[in-house]
């Protein structure tokens, strides 16, 4: 079973990765803060992330639907890239690909559980079309 | 996509000179209060005067510079408004004088603002490193580090925009320095160039020049310590630290560095021997984990032919170790006088600030939280990493 990204069921499957990593859920466990990754001119994907778990996580067709403490911005080759582990995330941001809004140093201090996050991504079967 | 910034290099005997050739108006130099007491600030002061500058000195830089000390710079650049801003001095004086370019063109911004992805738009002034040690890499680099004296605890950050516009590289400046300051200098260009060689962030533009830089320190590091008028190692010292600075600059560094700034902030050591004491573990931990291209490192330098990748790693750190043990680097934890229980009780936040550093996650492997708790035992006791 492969999940067509982005979808709300693949949402759902990033979901249920995040809550069972126990490599995330460690590195995370003093995280606080919300997230929505946007692709640029479509759909957002909404994180309600705490303590090392996944509270609540939505597909949001209108992106910006949600006010959340921080937003990443890409296009959808960038997101595919960054899923295949092709381009790590804190060099799209500092190159730009990606773009954040949000406090930078509170995610440079949390680095390892950003990327534990994109560990669980990587991990959902993805198909793109 | 990738970035890489340099500064213009002047290097070799008589950089200094350099500045003569310069224009602009009024220099403002940060320093620190050693330098202008052994007169090497009224040797940049002179060479400004002669290029036509008006300049003003401000000596108040302390090891490891604080977020209060640049917001005074600022201020001073504020009222002489220079068109150049010079840093001289080791790596502290150098950060201090990035932030303080900052602070200066952009007073909206706190230091702790800077980072990466925003755009400084700097353009009244332009910058000058000048290294007075062999080691930091600071000229070459966007990065620096700050202390917040308050959270007793350091953060790196950067901007593409801070790399010195240029970086003048005069062997004759390190040249008084002593022997202990040129050990640990050296040995923190030692550690950018081999962890920026074997980071995750490593490519085609920065290998050759980090293998170029741990050989030359191999190679030198050595002469320089027990000899400080051996100007063809001091030369060759400084050649190395920019190298290695241009190296690590873009491609990030590993875990010693995580540790070491962790461990430096937390029992007040010096940064390149807070580092260094932590590389040959980490070199040991990442090829017991089959990572780490360290062979290529070990044959650059000239250390073996061994084509078996592990045997060319462990041929490396245990060089390293013998280079860290000529030059009087303590090899473990205890050596630094620190006892157990002091240890123990700081053990939870050397764990959490190794993990939160900016150089942790490029690390070619990376331990989990007990594995790292682990490793900074295994450092106090000196035993070998055996996982
Ligand atoms: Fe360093």
């Amino acid at each position: 079973m492969s999940y067509k990204f982005p979808s709300p069921e693949w949402v759902k499957a990033f979901e249920e990765q995040i809550n069972s990593s126990d490599a995330y859920a460690n590195a995370a466990k003093t995280w606080e803060g919300d997230i929505t990754l946007i692709i640029d001119g479509g759909p957002g994907i909404y994180l309600d992330l705490w303590h090392g778990k996944c509270r609540a996580a939505e597909y949001l067709t209108d992106p910006h639907s949600k006010n959340p403490e921080f937003k990443i911005t890409g296009d959808l080759e960038k997101w595919k890239k960054v899923l295949a582990g092709k381009l790590d995330p804190v060099q799209g941001m500092v190159t730009r690909q990606l773009k954040l809004d949000g406090n930078l140093v509170k995610i440079m201090k949390n680095v390892k559980a950003a990327q534990e996050l994109v560990r669980c991504a990587t991990r959902v079967p993805t198909t793109f079309e | 996509m990738w970035y890489f910034s340099s500064p213009f290099v002047v290097f070799g005997e008589e950089a200094l000179g350099h500045l003569e050739q310069l224009s602009g108006e009024r220099a403002l130099i940060v320093t620190d209060a050693t330098l202008t007491r052994l007169g090497i600030v009224a040797r940049v002061e002179e060479a400004l005067h002669k290029a036509g500058m008006q300049t003003r000195v401000f000596d108040e830089v302390e090891p490891e510079p604080s977020l209060q000390t640049t917001k005074r710079g600022a201020r001073v650049a504020a009222d002489f408004q220079p068109d150049w801003i010079v840093g001289l001095g080791g790596g502290s004086p150098m950060d201090a004088s990035k932030a303080i370019w900052a602070m200066y063109e952009r007073p909206d911004l706190e230091p702790t603002e800077i980072n990466p992805m925003i755009t400084l738009g700097l353009h009244k002034a332009r910058l000058i490193a000048i290294p007075t040690t062999a080691g930091t890499g600071s000229e070459a680099t966007w990065a620096l580090v700050l202390t917040d004296t308050e959270e007793r605890r350091k953060f790196s950050t950067g901007s593409r925009e801070l790399v010195p516009t240029l970086a003048i590289v005069d062997p004759s400046l390190t040249q008084g320095l002593p022997p202990r300051i040129t050990a640990d200098t050296g040995l923190d260009a030692l550690t950018h160039a081999i962890e920026g060689y074997v980071t995750v962030w490593r490519n085609d533009f920065t290998d050759g020049l980090c293998l170029k830089a741990a050989q030359l320190v191999l190679t030198y590091l050595e002469r320089a310590v027990r000899n400080g008028d051996d100007m063809e190692a001091r030369e060759h010292m400084a050649n190395a630290a920019t190298i290695a600075g241009l190296g690590f600059g873009n491609a990030n560094l590993g875990l010693g560095h995580a540790m070491g700034h962790s461990f430096g902030a937390l029992f007040k050591q010096p940064h390149g021997r807070a580092v260094a004491l932590f590389l040959p573990y980490t070199i040991d931990y990442t090829t017991n984990g089959g990572l780490g291209r360290y062979g290529d490192i070990a044959r650059f330098a000239g250390l073996t032919d061994s084509r078996d990748e592990e045997e060319a790693a462990r041929i490396l750190a245990v060089r390293v170790r013998e280079l860290e043990q000529a030059v009087g680097q303590p090899m473990c934890i205890a050596d630094f006088g620190i006892d157990r229980a002091a240890f123990r009780e700081m053990l939870p936040r050397l764990v959490e600030y190794a993990e939160q550093d900016t150089q942790f996650f490029t690390a070619p492997r990376i331990p989990d939280t007990e594995e790292l708790a682990q490793m900074f035992e295994y450092v106090y006791e000196g035993r070998s990493i055996d996982f």
